[in-house]
């Protein structure tokens, strides 16, 4: 069979064809989108970023924001570097995704073509959850969970606290973004009651008995905040059912809990272009194949991040950043026709308890059964007997991570 | 048709540098390979022997480390190695 002349010139008319590379569409700017299109660009591969905003606000060290410890611009990146690199950013949303034609709609109704998708949409704050909690009432009980303007307003909220004040906060059930991130921004909130308003409180309410790093958060919680940081988990009836907005309380089964600053942190689903593509499950998140992150659902396109389904790994920038590599590389395999190697990848999350103080949890990952399953023997948290030198050093290393995981993103 | 066009896919795409064997990636995480003001080490340069080195030191519990010894003892002697010859790089 040849290829003539005519069928030739319609194959280069095709959009996704006419380029010089085959064109790979990412969608999301965050700590997954914005390293998978610099590893896809790195590939060789034409790569078009679609993220709404021209500035990403980083979540990790936020909790360092809330405190005062931390100013909020450095939190923020912009794309510049991807750009110089030859990405092509468009700061549009994306609204609709149809997996079939391989095909992106953007707000403006201009259309993108692809032969690889991959979504990074991170999270979408689910105010169906929680009654009473809705965009409306986040703007007067900060939930904080997607870093920008909430951060900014429940620091200055606690900023503007009468020392004396209670503080509640409001755990959710997994999954979630972050696993420890909850703990760590107790911890911090309690560091800065501490040292600005000795006589505040803080209170803890969890919809589970079991979380990320447990005896180390508990086990500095007891020696720092003692008297001060009260932790209700589920079987003490900390689950948050709903909120009584006129209140400033969060509601339990066995009460209300009113303070005079309440961060409530709802459940969560994955980004929502996920859900319009079609491409999350009944739980609300995305289901993939963990050797290539291409989506159970939908044949093309792969899901990153927050928003995939990745087994044993967390929800985290790091754990983003490690599969925005991988699936990089797996998508590079599949458009040359090679085989998908097996990956592994890696996770470490740190916190600080207060400052000068880290503490993380490591694993590393591999394919088994269909989902991303813990090695044995691999991974676990800092020892629980581990001098204060140690912290110290983990909370240097929490720092140093965040700027070459950041300059791996944005450049 | 389609397996042309598949062909035609296939040739656009350059060859790139060599693969990254499996979990290698990962080290750049946190190893930075440009920043060289980093306190967490740069691998580039480094000799590739004494990186697998040091990964069994690790993973053997025979050097102090703290999150290191948790993430080596995810990795074989042979794919320590592989990943050192590669991060190197």
């Amino acid at each position: 069979m040849k290829v003539t002349r005519r069928a030739l010139a319609g194959l280069l008319a095709t959009p996704a064809l006419a380029q010089a590379a085959p064109a790979v569409v990412v969608i999301g700017g965050g700590f997954g989108g914005a390293s998978c299109a610099r590893a896809l660009r790195r590939n060789g591969l034409a790569v078009t970023l679609v993220e709404p905003n021209a500035t990403y606000t980083a979540c990790p060290f936020s909790n360092a924001v809330i405190a005062g410890l931390r100013p909020l611009q450095r939190q923020r990146f912009g794309y510049d570097a991807l750009r110089a690199q030859g990405i092509a950013v468009v700061h549009q949303a994306a609204t609709g995704v149809d997996a079939a034609a391989r095909r992106v709609t953007l707000t403006d109704g201009s259309v993108l073509a692809y032969d690889r998708l991959v979504l990074a949409p991170g999270i979408t704050l689910r105010f169906d959850a929680l009654p009473g909690y809705d965009e409306a009432a986040a703007s007067v009980l900060p939930h904080a969970w997607q870093a920008g303007a909430q951060t900014e307003l429940l620091r200055s909220q606690l900023d503007a606290m009468e020392d004396g004040g209670t503080v509640v906060m409001a755990i959710p059930a997994n999954p979630y973004r972050c696993p420890p991130g909850p703990y760590e921004r107790a911890s911090l909130i309690a560091h800065f009651l501490k040292t600005r308003k000795p006589r505040s409180k803080l209170l803890v309410l969890d919809a589970k008995d079991v979380f990320s790093k447990q005896r180390l958060f508990e086990a500095a919680w007891a020696s720092l905040y003692p008297g001060l940081l009260e932790y209700v988990p589920l079987s003490a009836g900390g689950r948050v059912t709903g909120v009584d907005l006129a209140a400033r309380a969060v509601v339990t089964e066995f009460g209300n809990h009113a303070g005079a600053v309440v961060n409530v942190i709802p459940p969560q689903r994955a980004g929502e272009i996920a859900r319009i593509a079609g491409a999350a499950d009944r739980s609300g998140w995305c289901p993939i194949d963990p050797g290539s992150f291409e989506s159970r659902l939908l044949p093309g396109v792969h899901v990153i991040g927050d928003a995939a389904i990745a087994g044993a790994m967390p929800k985290s920038a790091f754990a983003a950043n490690a599969q925005a590599r991988v699936c990089a590389d797996a998508i590079t395999a599949l458009l040359r026709g090679a085989p998908v190697p097996e990956p592994r990848l890696l996770n470490t999350c740190y916190s600080l308890v207060a400052p000068g103080y880290g503490i993380s949890v490591a694993g590393v990952y591999r394919p088994a059964e269909g989902v991303l399953a813990d090695i044995p023997g691999a991974g676990g948290t800092s020892p629980l007997d581990a001098p204060a030198s140690v912290r110290e050093v983990e909370a240097g290393y929490a720092e140093d991570w965040f700027e070459t995981i950041t300059a791996d993103a944005f450049g | 048709m389609a397996p042309r066009l598949a062909l035609l896919l296939l040739l656009a795409v350059p060859a790139h540098a060599e693969e990254a064997p499996p979990g290698a990636s990962g080290c750049f995480g946190c190893h930075s390979p440009t920043r060289a003001d980093a306190a967490i080490p740069s691998l580039r340069g480094r000799d590739p022997a004494e990186v697998a080195t040091l990964l069994r030191a690790f993973r053997e519990g025979t050097r102090p480390s703290t999150v290191m010894d948790r993430l080596a003892r995810g990795f074989t002697e042979a794919e320590s190695r592989t990943i050192a010859a590669w991060v190197v790089r």
